[in-house]
């Protein structure tokens, strides 16, 4: 694979969490029994009209704004032909030559631990445009039936440049855009539902050779099947491409049962879309005011955020970036902090990136739903910063909190007896009872062999049922042994 | 009773002399009498005129009537009215019961107390100059009954013509209200374009549809329009200002109104009798103490071209909804999908909607779209500083409204070429979104010639002042048929 180089381009559609559709008053709500909501705007009865809803527009514009895109202040929504049963009006209400919000870049982070970079995938575009209906080809008997309740649910369709090289960048990009529509609440991001569905394009090519021909995966509703369809695709590109058949522009669709992608449709049946500016809508325009005034409703961002963790906390760049993936890891993260203090910044982050994380995904969960909230992490970190307890005895602390054996760590800490032993007299007293039962080690060290003393540490923990302070261990074993 | 203006029948209503149900009663009987033969309604529910009616003599005796509720009036068959079928001459309507109210209708008759007498007839999906694309068949000029009375406001204008309706509205998308009421010796008006709202007027050209009002008098289309303008949050493209009174301004004199005449209008290409007349109506505004100015719209003789390219587009667009999926026609025997589209549409279309919608999908094709849609937009922006540049110097522009008057029954329906010029003077007017008004000014082989005017934006009222003090000089408007009783 090394001498192929992977060229991937996203193209997301995110559903946006407006409370009516794009351009009629229908709701938007999930799971409706089918046709009750659609209006007669949906249905594209005789002499209808659109009418744009503002909500929308704002969904755009914040999404522009966070990511550092121009949000035009002229766009134009065009129609996009064809016809297809659950597209009422035989067009599409979309935006072709003059997108609402133009350029743009999102800075991930791929991999993680020592092989985590930074990747910047730069956007194309994001415009509006309305969803189409849903055909459902069950239960009708040999008839299609058709559901419009999703007709006219208004989307924003974000198009990155061919910048990613990987699936695994790819997951990356998907994940962090994913947390940033959530994060500027524009959309609920739900995927089962297909509020949030990636199309893949990608080629492969040599390095620094032209750009390959690309095939488009479409309609991902998983970070997973995103992955499996690119590598998939990718191998498959490559064999064909080695076995000297050229690839063919074409549309693809993934299949997770057996992980293949397969071939939809060609260039040579492509549509022929017809776009042209749509007469019943004027141009929309986006005033700076306008674009202010969303500005200044929008939360801090998550580059902010990230940012402020590190002059703040003095986080690296790497922890700062995985604590403001999402919303609720940095909320979760600040709340731990306002409990432990500042000066325990850092070890918050190892926890909630290291401890807690493990223990989330051992069990599957999400971090709103972790069992130990960030109070009482947070009251963890700091008996560990003032030396009430070790940190090998805040893993048990922890791990009773995450089962529910108390509801703090001060009275877990308390109900267990695991307050860490500080007085010089007990651990001294400890000491010797070691020294003396252990002679062979002490005998080892004396004689140059370093790894005796870690035994002896070993015993004194044992003797102390790991509660006696390491560091005052350390320096008393070797003031005893070098007397 | 059937001959008064509309403000003489309001008069009536109002000193009881005549009830809205009687009223109504005496146009219904006149429509089962003599519609069989001039075809000018598609639709007619005596049940719900005479309901309608009913209401509206309950407003006029409780005190609440506006100055025109409980007045009877024909609706063109393209507007949306709740329970009403709407046909747009179609056969893939034909059968389409409308679940909503347009805008129009609703302003007309819920707020204002009209009553309707019925949907007219029109060219299929407003396209056509003759009304003969109807699916439900051509209608007959009352003026005479082997011509055609126009399109694709046909039906409205030979129902008022034959004094079926005292008045109606009319749609407009390249002169389908002017045309025909030129043919028909009446009065019609195309608003500015977003005065009056597109919401439940099924759509031909959405940027170049426009309703408006057809009556007797530039006073009856005053009172109509004031019934029908109005800004709505249902149509985007519908212009939001102060509603205004059309009427406000009729009797202004005309002393010192400079009237430009548009030198293209004016040459080769118009029948000498259309020009005799419309000459003749020049010398009338003289006597009326207008001041005559040349000007020149330099761009016009591209106007069909242009439109021929813009409507078709818009409108391949426009009815790609009527697929046989959800309401309206579908072939009865079909294979798989596509097959149901194609038949459905073969079978529910007629030829010039075909054509249209032909001709509209190729100019918007990969690789044509340039050479054709967006060539045609230049061209339209062209034609409207035209208009910007004559205004400079004139007030309103006057000239023919069509270069003939009206043409046999078939006599052009085999040439799509002959029947499109028939809108020449027109069709300048939609692409600019003008407002345009057509009058009586006199005959020509015994049959009606129709004078355009053409107005500034929003200068409607200016224009049916410009009209109505012309009709107060000139007798032209009152001339009815004959033989029709």
């Amino acid at each position: 694979m090394n001498q192929w180089e992977v060229v991937i381009g996203i193209e997301t559609h995110a559903q946006l969490a407006t409370v009516s559709k794009i351009f009629s008053g229908a709701s938007t709500a999930f799971g409706a029994a089918p046709n009750t909501q659609a209006c007669a705007v949906d249905l594209a009865l005789p002499g209808v009209l659109p009418v744009l809803n503002r909500q929308a527009v704002e969904c755009a514009i914040r999404f522009g704004l966070a990511i550092g895109a121009h949000v035009a202040p002229k766009s134009v929504f065009a129609r996009k032909n064809y016809f297809y049963p659950d597209l009422p009006k035989g067009y599409q209400i979309s935006q072709f030559e003059l997108p609402v919000v133009q350029g743009g870049a999102i800075t991930v982070q791929v991999g993680s631990g020592d092989k985590a970079y930074e990747k910047t995938v730069n956007l194309t575009r994001a415009h509006l445009e309305e969803d189409a209906g849903k055909s459902l080809h069950e239960d009708f008997h040999g008839k299609s039936g058709i559901d419009l309740n999703r007709a006219g649910t208004p989307l924003l369709e974000i198009v990155t440049e061919p910048d990613m090289r990987s699936s695994d960048e790819a997951v990356a990009y998907a994940r962090a855009l994913h947390a940033l529509v959530r994060w500027i609440g524009i959309c609920d991001g739900n995927m089962q539902e297909g509020s949030f569905r990636c199309d893949a394009n990608v080629s492969v090519r040599r390095p620094g050779a032209p750009f390959g021909t690309r095939r488009e995966i479409k309609n991902l509703n998983s970070f997973r099947f995103l992955k499996e369809a690119i590598d998939y695709e990718v191998q498959w590109q490559i064999n064909e491409i080695e076995e000297g058949r050229a690839i063919q522009q074409a549309t693809v669709l993934f299949d997770p049962d057996s992980g293949e992608t397969r071939t939809m449709r060609t260039k040579e049946d492509a549509h022929d879309y017809r776009y042209f500016p749509d007469p019943d809508l004027l141009p929309l325009a986006i005033t700076d005011d306008w674009i202010a005034r969303v500005k200044g409703e929008l939360p801090e961002l998550p580059v902010q955020k990230r940012q402020r963790f590190m002059d703040q906390f003095g986080l690296s760049a790497y922890d700062a970036t995985t604590l403001t993936a999402s919303q609720e890891i940095a909320d979760f993260y600040e709340a731990t902090v306002g409990v432990a203090g500042q000066g325990a910044a850092k070890p918050c982050a190892n926890w909630v990136m290291v401890d807690l994380a493990a223990r989330l995904n051992k069990d599957g969960l999400e971090i709103a739903q972790s069992p130990v909230s960030p109070q009482q992490l947070g009251g963890l970190v700091a008996r560990i910063a003032d030396n009430t307890i070790s940190n090998n005895i805040a893993k048990k602390v922890f791990e009773a909190l995450w089962n529910g054996e108390g509801a703090s760590a001060d009275e877990v800490i308390d109900k267990q007896g695991l307050k860490q032993i500080t007085d010089s007299g007990a651990i001294e007293a400890l000491v010797d009872e070691v020294l003396a039962a252990n002679a062979a080690n002490v005998a080892e060290y004396r004689a140059g062999k370093e790894k005796a003393f870690n035994a002896l540490v070993g015993q004194v923990m044992k003797a102390a049922k790991g509660k006696a302070n390491p560091q005052q261990v350390n320096e008393l074993l070797k003031k005893k042994l070098e007397a | 009773m059937i001959d008064k203006t509309l403000k003489q029948l309001s008069q009536a209503l109002a000193a009881k002399e005549v009830s809205s149900v009687e009223l109504s009663t005496l146009f219904l009987d006149r429509i089962e009498r003599l519609n069989p033969d001039i075809n000018a309604f598609v639709t007619v529910d005596r049940e719900k005129t005479l309901a309608m009616a009913a209401a509206a003599d309950a407003r006029i005796a409780a005190g609440t009537a506006g100055p025109l509720t409980g007045i009877p009036i024909a609706q063109k068959d393209i507007f949306c009215a709740e329970g009403w079928r709407t046909t747009c001459g179609s056969k893939m309507l034909a059968d389409f019961v409308a679940p909503y109210d347009a805008t129009v209708i609703e302003k007309m008759h819920r707020d204002a107390g009209l009553v309707s007498l019925g949907k007219t007839n029109m060219d299929e999906f407003a396209m056509g100059s003759s009304n003969e694309t109807s699916f439900f068949g051509p209608v007959k000029n009352p003026w005479d009954r082997t011509r055609v009375p126009g399109g694709s406001s046909g039906g409205s204008a030979a129902a008022i013509a034959a004094r079926l309706a005292p008045a109606a509205t009319g749609t407009d998308t390249g002169g389908s209200i002017r045309q025909p009421a030129a043919l028909c010796n009446l009065t019609g008006l195309k608003p500015t374009y977003g005065v009056v709202s597109r919401y439940g007027m099924i759509a031909y050209a959405s940027s170049l549809d426009q309703g408006g009002p057809m009556g007797a008098t530039a006073e009856d289309c005053a009172l109509l329009l004031n019934t029908m303008a109005g800004f709505d949050a249902r149509d985007s493209t519908s212009l939001e200002r102060p509603a205004e009174d059309y009427t406000r301004s009729l009797e202004q004199p005309l002393a010192g109104l400079r009237i430009g005449l548009p030198k293209e209008f004016f040459a080769a290409g118009c029948d000498a009798g259309v020009m005799a007349a419309v000459q003749e109506a020049i010398n009338e505004y003289r006597r009326l103490g207008a001041t005559i100015v040349d000007v020149s719209l330099p761009n016009s003789h591209l106007s069909v071209p242009a439109y021929y390219v813009i409507a078709p587009a818009e409108a391949s667009s426009n009815l790609s909804r009527f697929d046989g999926v959800r309401y309206g026609y579908r072939a009865p025997d079909y294979g798989n999908l596509d097959d149901m589209y194609m038949k459905t549409r073969a079978q529910g279309f007629g030829e010039e909607v075909k054509r249209r919608i032909l001709i509209g999908t190729y100019v918007l094709s990969h690789g044509y779209y340039d050479a054709y849609y967006l060539q045609a937009q230049r061209i339209r922006r062209l034609i409207a500083n035209d208009f910007v540049d004559a205004f400079k110097s004139c007030d309103v522009i006057l000239g023919p409204t069509s270069p003939t008057t009206a043409f046999k029954l078939g006599e052009k329906s085999a040439d799509p070429v002959q029947m499109y010029l028939s809108d020449i003077y027109t069709i300048a007017v939609n692409l600019a979104g003008l407002p345009g008004m057509a009058l009586p000014c006199g005959f020509a082989g015994g049959l009606p010639v129709g004078l355009q005017l053409i107005g500034n934006y929003f200068d409607e009222a200016r224009l049916l002042n410009v009209a109505h003090r012309y009709q107060q000089a000139t007798d032209w408007h009152q001339r009815r048929p004959q033989g029709i009783e």
